[in-house]
């Protein structure tokens, strides 16, 4: 056969990697040898499918069947079924978790149904590592376009109509942001990645670098055209080593065929890309904090103005998108901004990201048009709440931004309605709460990592933010009182008014948020000294219903102070002053006689 | 590798790469092509599927033809293989039995080209397969 | 093209009032123009030295800018047409005290016993804002760190607030690097690499981040006590020498005007403290001209005779900090500077041999003390060189701001004090000497006697102003009788490594070069009394020194009579045998000692 017949698409992201996915690929290759199928059937490593939940994934092309939570010795079971006798394998296929239907095709999956896909459109598609698929994905085209058809305030023009906005977290109009930057004149100035993601379970970044890597730099190249820069930084944090290796394939690959390098195309224009490696400080997605770190010197914020655009890496004009906004480039050039601006809401185009966590069923990496309610995120691509628990919040823009509730759930999606509904876009972090989850915990939790993550310039994020996070613990110990509450509420506007950059700026958010929208939980917490999700453990007292016990000691057993006494056959009791909150005679008792409240 | 001097040696790389990456578009979007189904269980095996699986996979792709050659399991007509199930954009699924290189051949050049039918249809009460 | 530019200026309203300034002009500096003090904490502005930090980091100066989301730190904030800003708006003074909460919730109480009570700037900001509780305090936890001491300074970290105002002269202004920001977030502080003690860094104890730090996290070893001890001790003679700088600044600890010159009160009250002879560094200062401007010329006639390993430029020695800074950061340079010692240790020599077979004691029954406007000093005068059997030249150096103390201590009403003479034969001293306290005053103290040494005429001027001022390095062409002798000044380290790499890369047209390692020389030591951030107190205290110089009866080293007498008495003449055992050192090479310590 002239051409393979087959392709097995195997997910390379670090996710599906972790549970053995580059062993999936070896037991493939091997057993093809084995079946003399080695010619007819290609085996190939993609970045990522976004089912996270589900890895890892293998997919059959043309065949379009979807593999889940496959496992290396699956490899023979999938060749000699399926690629040798056309059967697919029913037990490796997702089954809706309602209809209990076995689904092949992807596209007919809550989880993919009401997707699109810009930004991660080649991830899970291509081989990353092979810069031929990328191009036969209408790759290097954009740059292409821009060098030979568009002057460099012509892109910036399609930029800016396109709507585009920064996906870091602000949403800064990205055309915008070029324009500043090239009116800047300067000798040298510099294009500059910020692939330093931070948020607590937001991957879409490195998902995007693992799976087209050639998409960043592409449009990094196309930002320097327009800018009028030659020199290109990726900031990228050393925990992505996988990430990093891609890129680094990725630039060599370019640079052979003369993409990056000098006079691109033959058309005069230079650009070169280099890495920068971070020790992973989440201040440093700040852009001017990333800009001291790739200097060499300490991660920390610096005031703005001056802007980047006017002074930024060694003090020249340096523009800083982060990889989804960058990612999301070649396809507006190439389809045009009409067709990018025809997509999201009024003020916010086009697609974004998201990075499903929590109590939810599909736990993943999705891309979904602005606009999409958090109700079709969470409910239908997210498959709902895990064991068939309540919903009750959703913490959107990770540690900077706020919960949102029941309320909001048919909200459009998009920039400004988030931060109208008090929360914010950040970099796409969802994080899914269900009834068991106490907010002041949930708030108190965000606060120890921005207590971590503060880099310690500024007095009230140093220190400010710690005497927030020792204020919740005080109340979920319930030590808490009515005049710590309005404590909590003025350190948290205060922070807010006064902090050195973003993320002390918005560091209060999850307090404020969760107060406005659960203050009745921070009154029970102060005023009854109760936690009405039932998770502070010091507000926990358990005790034994006599007339359920039975004697049967088993509590007493289990209990490791020996807080329970009693007699065989006759009831028994806590002592209050032994016990400890443990949970575990609760667990023991089979006559759910001992008693929470 | 060689450098690229301009834009048409980025289109020639593009052109060669989309024929390797032809399959996974085409089986992502299916809808607008040719599905071309050999059977492949033991029974179509033996027969002398493969043969007739790789005849299709090389000769639609040479013609240049938009198709998509996947397999699939028994479909039953076991007395008949090899069994192919062949549908043209828009159309019901029509099934071939005892196809051989001739056959084949023929089903490209009149029905997938021309859509005229070819001799060895079964006629059955046909229900697609997944 | 040259002449007057017009300056673009642009109109606001602070608190209600307008005012027009140059673009560029910070809110701080608008509202100072107004008469409305904005608080500040970490900033600092040294004008005359165009030293600035300001990290925007204590948040205590922030305002209301109209039309702005959050409110915006004055320090770093420029100015903006029309904005109308409210520095004392209900939203800004609550905010600015619960920052100032949140700082003193993260910072020691024990103001009573704090070597800074009294001078801390945190406590006037606290006392200014009305401080009287910290809400919280009861649940807050404290950030603390190791205690660190060194020869020279003690690191108290529990009380950084970090103002970075250190990490800024120990980087940018010396580009010495011993000082950065560590840790995150509530664990942050400014340490050397690695959390180490300041030993094991490259510091030069040059005192610059003590001479800034706004509390006591930084402070000098304070050896009062022990001279205390010293001078109870009557088997003891104690011998004190003070240097030129101090006298020009002690004044201000009691109050006196910046700039007022203090030196017979500060004899009478050395006396007063009970030591037994009171003399002066400038003696030894003007000894080292003598030894200093001898290895000048003796280099100066080889490379004139086209020696190649004549040595030039050489670099002047007084200065430890500098000493220092060279053994860590050029020791492929320590053949280069003068291998005379520092006048502190030339005295201490002298003292311990010459002066003390004069009077007939014995090395070990006497005390030598120095009261020094440096930090540097403590450290040098602990080097093993500079002891003859674990007796130290030096037995301690106390800074000007710890003498302050001991006067104070032994209640002396310093601002009464008769004025009074210092002793002899060691506390006699020239012009040329006391100028040793201002950057430019060694290297002119030296041309004064190396022009008369090498021309063999008298000087018709000397008051050489090419060498003086602020400029951070300053270069001068004097002419030795139709040779032109090309000079060059830095103070500051960092300027100081500007000189250094070009003697380094073989480009440096200097024939001799003086260095201090602090802003403004020894006038602005480490040791010295604070100045706060007003750089107009180290300006008022070179001119006191220039003062002193002009009212000197003598005003060259070599016709110090009893210069004149040591040399015919003891040492025979300058860069003799004997004055290479006693006067002379040799430097090392610290590269190496720069180690990481488990």
């Amino acid at each position: 056969m002239s051409k393979f017949r087959m392709h097995l698409l195997v997910c390379g992201g670090t996710g599906c990697r972790a549970s053995e996915s580059n062993l999936i690929v070896e037991s493939l290759r091997r057993e093809l040898e084995e079946k003399g199928l080695g010619n007819e059937v290609q085996v190939i490593m993609t970045g990522c499918f976004g089912f996270c939940e589900k890895g890892p994934v293998v997919k059959v092309m043309p065949d379009n069947t979807f593999y889940v939570q496959v496992k290396p010795e699956d490899a023979a079971l999938i060749v000699a079924e399926h690629v040798i006798k056309g059967r697919p394998v029913q037990r490796l296929l997702y089954v809706d978790p309602r209809s209990k239907e076995h689904i092949s095709d992807s596209k007919h999956m809550g989880f993919y149904r009401k997707q699109l896909r810009i930004a991660l459109r080649n991830c899970g598609f291509i081989n990353p590592e092979n810069i031929d698929e990328y191009i036969a994905r209408d790759g290097y085209a954009a740059l292409g376009k821009c060098l030979s058809e568009l002057s460099p305030s012509e892109v910036i023009d399609t930029i800016k109509k396109s709507g585009l906005r920064g996906r870091g977290g602000a949403g800064f109009p990205t055309g915008l942001k070029w324009d500043i930057a090239s009116k800047n004149q300067a000798g040298q100035k510099y294009v500059v990645c910020n692939a330093d993601e931070g948020d607590p379970g937001a991957f879409m970044d490195r998902s995007v670098l693992e799976g087209d890597p050639h998409s960043v730099l592409e449009a990094m190249a196309i930002c320097g055209y327009s800018i009028g820069a030659t020199k290109g930084l990726i900031y990228i944090r050393a925990e992505y080593p996988l990430a990093i290796q891609r890129l680094k394939v990725a630039i060599a690959q370019a640079r052979e065929y003369g993409l990056l390098g000098n006079s691109i195309f033959g058309t005069g224009f230079s650009f070169d890309i280099d890495l920068r490696y971070g020790a992973g400080a989440f201040v440093c997605g700040e852009e001017t904090a990333l800009i001291h770190s790739m200097e060499g010197m300490r991660g920390e914020p610096t005031n703005k103005p001056p802007f980047p655009a006017e002074s930024g890496f060694m003090g020249k004009p340096t523009n800083v998108n982060n990889v989804e906004t960058y990612a999301s480039i070649p396809v507006i050039i190439n389809k045009g901004w009409e067709w990018f601006s025809s997509i999201g809401t009024e003020k916010s185009k086009g697609t974004k990201v998201f990075a499903l966590a929590g109590k939810i069923n599909n736990v993943g990496l999705i891309e979904v048009p602005m606009g999409t309610t958090l109700r079709e995120i969470i409910f239908e691509i997210g498959g709902g709440i895990k064991n068939g628990k309540k919903f009750k919040a959703v913490q959107t823009g990770g540690p900077s931004g706020g919960c949102l509730t029941e309320k909001h759930l048919d909200i459009p999606i998009d920039f400004d309605n988030l931060v109208a509904a008090g929360s914010m876009m950040g970099s796409g972090g969802m994080i899914v709460m269900d009834e068991d989850d106490c907010m002041v915990s949930i708030a108190k939790y965000f606060l120890e990592f921005t207590v971590e993550e503060s880099c310690g310039k500024c007095a009230p994020c140093r220190i400010g933010n710690k005497r927030i996070h020792e204020l919740l613990e005080h109340i979920t110990k319930g030590n808490g009182t009515m005049a710590d509450l309005d404590r909590l509420k003025n350190m948290s506007y205060v922070i807010k008014d006064t902090a050195l950059c973003g993320l002390g700026q918005t560091s209060p958010n999850p307090v404020l948020s969760t107060m406005t929208n659960f203050w009745d939980e921070y009154i029970a917490h102060v005023t009854e000294k109760r936690c009405p999700a039932g998770s502070c453990r010091d507000l926990m007292k358990y005790s034994i219903d006599v007339d359920k016990c039975v004697g049967c000691t088993a509590c007493a057993r289990g209990c490791p102070v020996n807080a329970i006494s009693g007699e065989r056959k006759g009831p028994h009791f806590i002592d209050q002053d032994k016990c400890i909150n443990c949970g575990a005679c609760f667990e023991k008792c089979k006559f759910g006689a001992v008693l929470i409240n | 590798m060689e450098k690229l001097k301009s834009l048409a040696d980025l289109k020639k790389i593009r052109e060669d790469a989309r024929v390797k990456l032809d399959l996974r578009v085409k089986g992502d979007n299916p809808e607008g092509l040719v599905q071309v189904k050999v059977a492949m269980a033991t029974c179509g095996i033996a027969s002398g599927a493969k043969p007739i699986m790789d005849f299709f996979v090389d000769e639609l792709d040479k013609r240049g033809i938009g198709a998509v050659v996947t397999q699939t399991g028994c479909m039953g007509y076991c007395y008949a293989e090899p069994t192919v199930e062949v549908q043209l954009p828009g159309q019901e699924p029509v099934v071939y039995g005892f196809v051989d290189r001739k056959r084949a051949d023929e089903i490209i050049e009149k029905y997938i080209k021309n859509g005229e039918l070819v001799e060895g249809i079964i006629p059955v009460n046909y229900e697609k397969i997944d | 093209m040259r002449g007057r530019m017009t300056m673009e200026t642009l109109k606001l309203t602070i608190d209600n009032k307008q005012v027009e300034v140059e673009k560029g002009t910070t809110i701080l500096d608008a509202a100072r123009g107004l008469g409305i003090d904005i608080p500040t904490l970490c900033h600092m502005h040294l004008h005359d030295l165009n030293i600035e930090n300001k990290p925007g980091g204590c948040r205590i100066c922030v305002v209301e800018v109209q039309g702005r989301k959050n409110l915006s730190p004055a320090c770093i904030t420029k100015c903006d047409e029309g904005a109308v800003i409210r520095t004392h708006s209900p939203r800004v003074m609550n905010a600015r005290r619960t920052v100032m909460e949140f700082i003193l919730s993260d910072h020691p109480k024990d103001c009573l016993i704090c070597p800074k009570s009294g001078h801390c700037d945190l406590q006037d900001m606290a006392n200014r804002l009305g401080i009287r509780e910290i809400p919280g305090q009861d649940i807050a936890e404290m950030s603390t760190y190791r205690k660190d001491t060194s020869p020279s300074i003690i690191r108290d970290l529990d009380k950084c607030i970090m103002c970075r105002r250190c990490e800024m002269m120990c980087n940018e202004v010396q580009t010495v690097g011993a000082l950065s920001g560590v840790n995150r977030g509530f664990m942050a502080v400014v340490a050397p690499a690695f959390e180490q003690n300041l030993e094991y860094s490259p510091c030069t104890y040059c005192g610059q981040c003590v001479a800034v730090c706004p509390t006591g996290a930084l402070t000098e070893v304070d050896h009062t006590r022990d001279v205390l001890r010293a001078i109870v001790d009557p088997s003891k003679t104690v011998v004190v020498q003070t240097a030129p700088a101090v006298r020009a600044a002690l004044g201000e600890e009691f109050g006196m005007k910046p700039g007022t010159l203090v030196t017979g009160k500060l004899v009478a009250a050395l006396k007063e403290l009970g030591f037994d002879y009171v003399f002066d560094t400038d003696f030894a200062a003007d000894l080292t001209i003598m030894e200093e401007g001898t290895e000048l010329l003796g280099r100066l006639g080889k490379y004139l005779k086209g020696d190649k390993d004549a040595n030039i430029p050489i670099l002047t020695s007084c200065c430890p900090g500098w000493v220092n800074f060279f053994e860590h950061n050029y020791p492929d340079l320590k053949d280069v500077p003068s291998t005379a010692k520092s006048p502190q240790q030339m005295f201490g020599a002298i003292a311990k041999s010459y002066f003390a077979e004069k009077i007939n004691v014995r090395r070990q029954d006497m005390v030598v003390v120095s009261i020094m406007p440096c930090l540097a000093k403590k450290y040098e005068s602990q080097r093993p060189e500079f002891s003859v059997d674990g007796n130290p030249d030096v037995d301690f150096s106390i800074s000007t701001r710890e003498l302050a103390h001991f006067i104070r201590q032994a209640n002396i009403d310093f601002n009464n004090l008769p004025e009074m003479d210092f002793d002899r034969p060691l506390g006699e001293s020239t012009g040329a000497a006391v100028i040793f306290g201002n950057t430019g005053g060694v290297i002119e103290a030296a041309v004064r006697t190396a022009y008369e040494l090498y021309t063999g005429k008298k000087l018709s001027r000397l008051d050489f102003d090419e060498l003086r001022g602020m400029e951070g390095v300053r270069q001068a062409t004097i002419d030795f009788d139709g040779f032109p002798l090309n000079i060059g000044i830095a103070h500051g380290l960092g300027n100081a490594r500007k000189l250094l790499d070009d003697v380094r890369a073989g480009r440096s047209k200097f024939h001799a070069i003086e260095i201090m390692a602090c802003p403004g020389g020894c006038i602005g030591g480490g040791g010295q009394p604070l100045h706060h951030g007003d750089s107009s107190i180290l300006k008022a205290r070179a001119m006191a020194i220039y003062e002193e110089d002009k009212n000197k009866p003598v005003r060259v080293s070599h016709e110090n009579q009893y210069i004149i007498q040591l040399y015919k008495e003891f040492l025979g003449e300058p860069n003799s045998e004997k004055a290479h055992h006693l006067l002379h050192t040799h430097y090392f090479d610290k590269k190496s000692k720069i180690i990481i310590k488990q």
